[in-house]
């Protein structure tokens, strides 16, 4: 038998001997073991941390809560949840249910286009430069997003300076008189709340939608043109069809990011209380979290029945 | 002529639709662009438009705030605290889930993404309420106990992918000839998915320098840069001091976005769609 | 004297109901060059992540040089494998990756460098040893396996359609070129491929396998001229398996038995002791050095006969649609098991 030439090993290397290899030797014949050391950390912290957290949460929803003494017993009630139903708890589910849904569709509509022109248009460093576009406004900091649109919004500011430009005050005025959008200034407005969490959660409908556009095969558009599809048919025939899940997938993240909000409610609107801003007045100054817990409920259920409803119109695949 | 002009650059858009997305655009950064005038502002209690005059003194303002500087720092180290804890949490996760098949997976995935699914304030109140009833009073740990668990996702999206993509037989090959478990990590599979989770640490970092509404639940009377940042709309005197902060907070955060998305460019999406 | 490098007894692995691989028995000597042959699906590749280690047996044993292998992972076994994607690490030189089996087991750097690039030389990518794999062509990345594997000096080389993604001239060079460097360094190389073609030019002896089990292990002179089974025959090279009432007739059992295209000839009348059947030519095929004719038979069976060109008169040769009286030798018959 020829060696390779000019190779003179030793003997072929024998296998390590030591600690690690006996260890890797274990954890390669028991590899449940090891997938068990893989996964006892992470299920400790989120079994432990979140989902205790959570399921204790939902334990105190059924606390009482004494309202002489100001302190929570733990007696088993029903008394939060139906507390949901009373006019005022009522109005406070109904009026961020409405928000979020408006501005799910605000998003949708006004993020279309762009996902639309970034799939199927941009080309090259183009592509490039719309995805960072969209990414960077998405990870800039909240707080100052939202603290920018005060400024904005603000009288004396550039959107009032703008419209008295164009001679449109009157219109604005009179538009501030709308119930359900006006308030005394853009800035106290129903309208202005409205725009601010438009404005922070369109990047989130805007990617899952380019990425579910992204997934049609550009030819098949040509299929449909080749078929005789004026461009209108088959884009309402074809894409349109793709990408829905792509705007299902968006509309989770505006429509539930919404629900949860509490600081932009504060920051811009009209007075009048999001389920989010129960939960924190209801936990912190006046310490009842029995009440706060049942409000938690609400958006946790909505966003479950979303869900579901979301994973059977497909949106889970455009994530 | 026209179809060789489309193969060059693309089908061209209608001009309607090209006003529209850089419309959107230019909607989504318009903020930001306020953000970084008023910062300059030479006014000091009000938001008028046209700028009364440009200065750049409230920079030097802000440079020498205490309850700046300590807000900024106690960010840092939220962030750097959970970050690691992420770091760790989502390629242990990752190296569990990305191939084998098991019962209830399903369920542990859900379990990563719930922090992130559901609305800040359920996280943070569960949080809050779960702290009290153990007794431990918010400080610094709560704060990055809860930041952890959100950003744990952001490490494991990111080192999930890569490993789908990594060809099974490359750590095949590499047990062939003759390494161990441990071998193979070190010389195949670190090298593999080294920048998916500098990627993935990145966007933690961001993820947690940023975050508000958990933190309002978790941070007691410790102040991070948000926390700071909200404090300060409540006080109309002070606004060019938040108005540099402002801007000093978008750039922060900008540069590593920006260095995650070069990372993985042309491998993956940035997970920034669950953010 | 020759000892058995791997022994397969009664080998099973099943996937839930697939048995990818169902009681696989066979041996295979040291320094030979030993083939699995089989349509896809057929099991030889889970048989060869078998033998490396891969895969563990459902049931049955495995034995390497006489050792029970069961259990032992990859890493501790003395063989290696040519994947048939290369598996090269894509984040590493070339010399990295050859170099990279005496790196893990602790040769300092500069003696394995040294012999990576010997190695290298060795398949002729002297030079090439600071480029990315992928810099190279499929050609030279599979080099780079095999490179990478025998730098280990394995005693057995396993080989996964090793030349499968190659072209077709590339291909035959590379199987010369494999088959002599087996012959040089003597190291027992397991082949697996679904090519006939390769696996009889290159091999000492072939397993044809097919669902999961192997239907005969023969070098491969006799798998061509004495298959065993219905499915060899037609399988190994091209074969007129003919059954049933037309066999019955020909030999007086219903057995099957196969003939060669090359064995066959047209005749004038049933002559002598050769074996004839009457039909018609339906097909006439021109392969350069050969044709081939097809004749429809009996029973609606087509019979192949091949002829090298310029052998018989080219006026005396039948045309399409011809009554044609096909002969052959009673000894060109070889008897199968019916089954497969
Ligand atoms: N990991 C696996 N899980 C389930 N079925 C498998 C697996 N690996 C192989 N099989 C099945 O086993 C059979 C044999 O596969 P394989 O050994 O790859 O065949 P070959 O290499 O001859 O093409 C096939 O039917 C294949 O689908
Ligand atoms: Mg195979």
């Amino acid at each position: 038998m020829e060696t390779l030439p000019g190779v003179a090993l030793p003997a072929p290397a024998r296998p390590r001997a030591g600690v690690a290899r006996v260890v890797a030797n274990v954890l390669y014949r028991r590899s449940t073991l090891y997938l068990l050391l893989l996964l006892t950390p992470p299920l400790l912290w989120f079994g432990g941390v979140y989902l205790g957290s959570l399921l204790s949460l939902l334990v105190q929803s059924f606390y009482t809560f004494d309202d002489f003494t100001m302190g929570v017993t733990p007696e088993l009630t029903w008394a939060n949840y139906k507390a949901l139903l009373d006019a005022a708890n009522h109005d406070i589910i109904l009026r961020t249910l409405s928000m979020a849904g408006t501005v799910t569709v605000a998003s949708a509509v006004l993020g279309f286009p762009v996902a639309y022109y970034m799939a199927r248009y941009a080309t090259g460093w183009r592509k490039g430069f719309f995805y960072i576009a969209v990414m960077l406004p998405m990870w800039a900091s909240y707080i100052v997003k939202a603290y920018s649109w005060t400024v904005i919004l603000s009288k004396g500011g550039i959107i009032y300076w703008l419209v008295e430009r164009l001679y449109l005050l009157p219109a604005l005025e009179w538009a501030l008189t709308l119930p359900g959008v006006g308030g005394s200034s853009l800035s106290t407005s129903n309208l202005g709340r409205f725009l601010v969490f438009t404005y922070i959660w369109l990047p989130y409908m805007i990617l899952p939608i380019q990425a579910a556009i992204e997934r049609v095969p550009g030819n098949l558009m040509q299929a449909a043109a080749d078929l005789g599809a004026r461009p209108t048919q088959s884009f309402r025939t074809v894409l349109l069809p793709l990408a829905f899940p792509g705007v299902v997938a968006g509309s989770i993240f505006t429509f539930s990011l919404t629900l949860g909000d509490y600081i932009i409610p504060q920051l811009v609107g009209p007075s009048g209380l999001f389920i989010g801003n129960m939960v924190y007045t209801m936990q912190g100054s006046i310490g009842n979290i029995p009440m706060a817990a049942s409000f938690t409920v609400v958006p946790i259920v909505i966003i479950g029945i979303y869900l579901t409803v979301a994973r059977k119109l497909g949106a889970f695949d455009a994530l | 002529m026209r179809s060789e002009a489309r193969y060059e650059d693309g089908p061209r858009a209608p001009w309607w639709l090209k006003v529209l997305a850089y419309g959107g655009l230019l909607f989504l950064h318009f903020p930001i662009l306020m953000v970084g005038l008023y910062a300059f502002n030479t006014e000091e209690s009000a938001f008028s438009f046209p700028l009364k005059g440009l200065t750049l003194r409230w920079f030097q303002a802000a440079a020498e705030r205490e309850d700046v500087l300590g807000a900024i720092k106690l960010s840092l180290q939220v962030a750097v605290a959970s970050t690691a804890v992420a770091l760790v949490l989502g390629t242990l996760l990752a190296g569990a889930l990305y191939r084998r098949r098991f019962f209830g997976k399903e369920a542990i995935n859900l379990m990563v993404i719930l922090p992130i699914a559901l609305p800040g304030i359920i996280t943070g109140i569960a949080l809050l309420s779960a702290f009290r009833l153990a007794e431990v009073t918010p400080n610094f740990w709560t704060i990055a106990v809860g930041h952890a668990t959100f950003c744990v996702v952001m490490v494991y999206n990111n080192v999930v992918a890569r490993l789908r993509r990594m060809p099974h037989s490359l750590l095949e090959a590499s047990a062939d000839l003759g390494a161990d478990g441990f071998q193979t990590f070190r010389h195949v599979v670190m090298p593999q998915m080294a920048t998916a989770l500098l990627a993935g640490g990145i966007l933690a970092f961001a993820l947690s320098f940023d975050e508000l509404i958990v933190t309002t639940f978790t941070a007691g009377h410790e102040k991070t840069l948000p926390i700071w940042l909200l404090d300060q709309l409540g006080r109309p005197r002070d606004v060019p001091v938040t108005n540099v902060v402002a801007l000093w907070v978008m750039l922060i955060t900008a540069v590593p976005i920006l260095v995650a998305w070069r990372l993985t460019r042309g491998t993956e999406d940035v997970a920034g769609s669950s953010k | 004297m020759s000892s058995i490098a791997v022994e397969l007894k009664t080998v099973s692995r099943h996937y839930g109901a697939v048995k990818a691989v169902d009681g696989v028995s066979l041996s295979i000597q040291d320094g030979e060059f030993f083939s699995m042959l089989g349509p896809s699906g057929s099991g030889k590749t889970t048989c060869l992540r078998l033998i490396a280690g891969f895969e563990q047996p459902t049931s049955g044993s495995l034995l390497l040089h006489g050792q029970e292998a069961a259990g032992l992972p990859p890493y501790e076994r003395d063989v290696n494998t040519v994947f048939q994607d290369y598996a090269l690490f894509p984040h590493m030189s070339v010399l990295d990756n050859v170099a990279y089996g005496l790196m893990v087991k602790g040769v300092a750097k500069a003696t394995r460098h040294k012999e990576a690039e010997t190695a290298l030389e060795l398949v002729a990518l002297g030079g090439f040893g600071s480029r990315r794999p992928s810099q190279l062509s499929g050609g030279q990345r599979q080099r780079v396996a095999l490179a990478r594997a025998l730098i280990n000096k394995p005693r057995v080389l396993l080989l996964d359609e090793p030349l499968g993604a190659l072209d077709l001239k590339l291909r035959e060079q590379m199987q010369a070129e494999l088959k002599s460097l087996q012959r040089r360094l003597g190291i027992t190389f397991v082949y697996v491929t679904h090519d006939q073609g390769e696996a009889l030019s290159m091999s000492d002896r072939v397993a044809v396998f097919s669902q999961g089990r192997i239907e005969q292990v023969d070098t491969p002179r006799n798998l061509y001229t004495r298959p065993k089974t219905v499915f060899v025959a037609g399988f190994v090279g091209t074969a007129n398996v003919v059954s049933g009432e037309l066999a019955r007739r020909l030999t007086g059992s219903e057995r099957p038995f196969s003939v060669r295209p090359e064995h066959m000839r047209f005749a004038m009348s049933a002559e002598g002791n050769r074996v004839s059947v009457e039909g018609r030519l339906v097909e006439v095929q021109y392969h350069g050095a050969s044709s081939r004719y097809e004749v429809r038979v009996e029973g609606n069976q087509v019979l192949t006969l091949s002829m090298l060109n310029g052998e018989a008169d080219e006026a005396s040769l039948p045309r399409r649609g011809d009554t044609v009286r096909v002969a052959w030798a009673p000894e060109a018959m070889v008897q199968l098991e019916s089954g497969g």
